[in-house]
């Protein structure tokens, strides 16, 4: 292993800290650890990820310090970041779009993981982190947009928590204790805030267990299959850093094309309007990173022949039966290693499945479009099918294909496939110091 | 003392195993009272996320209703949410008693909605719609007042009568009815009942 080959410290204040705590040995193997040859650039949004996360908790514990968790003064507070505080309006920019790119870049990652098997043995436990730290993601999304007190804020933080009035017998009592009130009121804001300011610091555990699972498994790779020797590895730094670091290049053009081109383009106008709660925008929307789940919660209605024929004859009501939709739209995910029981992780191999994969995507894409639009024909129509669908794909296409697919011959080794040919003498002449190994 | 002899013979039993009897009673014991204070001490920190008493006590709101003309309705705040008054025609009042119950998806008659005492023509519901939350259209004349003439919701398409039922849409219930009283002098007061009177809703 690399931790062996770069040894302890020489330097003798570390080798002192190393001896009595390892921790410059445990950063060495961070780095050092030997990571498949061969991995795309869809394996940069792992690290990319982690550096949003940082970005996001910098930027929101600086912006904590200007706030007003209070619903007489969070909108005036969030104002007065944007004119007055020094450079408030980058920060408050920042935080707000690195969310939306926290998101595109799970999402992304997700995406990854769901082309090339990366849920598959021995990797379940890495991907049931990952699926719980989206949850936690969406949690701390969805509260501190409630913190500005806007509109959108105040009607989106009503209509989410008014589902878990659909819980039967306690779902009254228990929306009164999540609100604190009879409405969204100032109670709520406070408990949103902290909570808000809270979860991140969780999501940063689940992260380090879930490198940790990484570093246990070993990454996955675009040909799906393990590392038969060192002649398929190579050691993370400096190969990969250098290659993240190129994807945190682009990531941060991105981010500062929003933030100084366009800052408010991902968001909604009527947050700039100050929460009433007598009165609804007329059209309430939510995050974009919410929209495919909004279109699943919204599919279930009275008259859907799908709810009739499954759920509404014992007695379950329609908004119930929408919200353990979208819960469900993400539990799915917890049980795709035993849906999917193809022993072919890479899609690159399952003809069929890479082309399901990418009507799955589609799919996702139109649930997105759906949810954006009013609850009106024929988009409710629209969407109910393609509800239907994303639930399809993971319980009825998935274990079917698993059966049928015929997948494609793997190659014998990613060193022979990567650099052709002879295999393993030309994984050594490619890196003639990995030999000894 | 008196049960020296059995304390004694109890004592040779934990010898001859070692004293694991008398371990396990003690983790058992001990574990069962730790589970216990664990449960009551997370208590309090649960039920200081219920509603404060400041936040219960703020609970009644008078309004005078003398200025409302017949087909009016006006808006409320209670307990931080609207109340719906709207002082309903004679035909209104008419076809709402009229409806059939089975043609509703939470079936209650007009007559339900209303306390002993209660004037049938001030329609007193909690403007917020019971799919989630949101404030329905139907307040002012140039409304849509959805088909069946009272509410509106835009979020999700829910339709409310004159009698604030649900009757088409994806909201499971009707408009709740807050408790209220109407004195002689036409002053409503929300959140104090009329008399000792059974309601329903």
């Amino acid at each position: 292993m690399s931790t062996e080959a770069h040894g302890a410290p020489r330097n003798r204040t570390l080798k002192w800290i190393n001896d009595r705590m390892p921790i410059v040995s445990m950063v060495e193997h961070t780095l050092y650890y030997p990571v498949p040859r061969n991995l795309n650039y869809m394996w940069n949004f792992g690290s990319l990820a982690g550096l949003a996360l940082i970005i996001m908790i910098v930027t929101g514990v600086v912006l904590s310090m200007h706030y007003t968790p209070h619903t007489t003064y969070a909108f005036d507070s969030v104002e007065r970041i944007m004119r007055d505080v020094n450079y408030g309006w980058l920060l408050r920019y920042v935080h707000m779009n690195g969310a939306s790119m926290f998101f595109i870049i799970v999402y992304l990652h997700i995406f990854r993981g769901l082309y090339y098997g990366s849920y598959k043995a021995p990797r379940e436990l890495l991907w049931w982190l990952g699926v719980f730290i989206v949850l936690l993601m969406m949690a701390t999304a969805f509260m501190g947009y409630v913190l500005p007190w806007g509109q959108m804020s105040f009607w989106g933080a009503k209509v989410i928590t008014s589902m878990v009035g659909a819980v039967p017998l306690v779902g009254d009592s228990l929306t009164a204790m999540l609100w604190g009130g009879f409405t969204v009121d100032n109670p709520t804001l406070n408990r949103f805030f902290s909570l808000h300011y809270l979860l991140p610091f969780v999501i940063l555990g689940v992260v380090i267990l879930h490198i940790w699972a990484l570093h246990t498994v070993k990454a996955n790779n675009p040909l799906g299959i393990d590392t038969k020797g060192p002649q398929d590895s190579i050691d993370f730094h400096p190969y990969y850093t250098a290659k993240d670091m190129f994807g945190v290049g682009v990531f941060l053009l991105v981010l500062a094309a929003f933030v100084f081109f366009a800052p408010n383009y991902l968001g909604h106008p009527d947050n700039y309007i100050q929460a009433d709660p007598l009165k609804t925008p007329p059209h309430i929307v939510p995050e974009w990173y919410f929209l495919p789940f909004y279109t699943i919660l919204r599919a279930f209605t009275d008259d859907w022949w799908l709810f009739q024929l499954l759920l509404g004859w014992w007695g379950m009501t329609a908004k119930l039966a929408g919200v353990l939709a979208m819960a469900g739209a993400i539990v799915v995910l917890f049980f795709l290693p035993w849906l999917d029981t193809s022993r072919v992780r890479s899609a690159r191999f399952r003809p069929m499945y890479r082309l399901f994969f990418w009507v799955f995507v589609a799919d996702c894409l139109l649930l997105g479009w759906i949810g954006a639009k009013p609850a009106e024909q024929p988009w409710t129509l629209i969407g109910q099918w393609a509800t239907i669908y994303y639930f399809a794909h993971f319980l009825i296409i998935l274990p079917l294909l698993s059966r049928i697919e015929r997948p494609k011959p793997l190659p014998y080794s990613i060193s022979q496939a990567v650099l052709g040919g002879g295999g393993g003498a030309a994984a050594s002449s490619a890196s003639p110091m990995e030999k000894s190994g | 003392m008196a049960n020296d002899a059995s304390s004694e013979a109890a004592d040779e039993v934990d010898e001859r195993d070692g004293g694991k009897g008398r371990r396990d009673f003690l983790i058992l014991t001990g574990s069962a009272f730790g589970v216990f204070a664990a449960g009551a001490s997370a208590w309090p920190l649960l039920d200081s996320l219920n509603p404060a008493r400041d936040t219960l006590a703020a609970s009644t709101t008078e309004v005078d209703l003398s200025p409302i003309e017949e087909g009016q309705s006006i808006t409320v705040k209670w307990r931080g949410s609207p109340v719906f008054v709207r002082r309903r025609t004679d035909e209104e009042v008419t076809a709402m008693q009229a409806v059939v119950l089975d043609d509703l998806p939470d079936p209650e008659t007009d007559q339900q909605r209303f306390g002993d005492g209660n004037r049938e023509q001030w329609l007193v519901v909690i403007g917020v719609c019971t799919h989630l939350g949101c404030i329905p259209l139907g307040q002012k004349a140039n409304d849509n007042r959805g088909e069946f003439g009272g509410w509106f919701c835009p979020c999700h398409g829910s339709h409310y009568d004159v009698s604030g039922r649900i009757r088409k849409g994806p909201a499971p219930n009707n408009l709740p009815v807050p408790p209220y009283t109407i004195t002689a002098d036409n002053k409503l007061i929300i959140g104090r009942e009329q008399s000792e009177g059974s309601r329903t809703a």
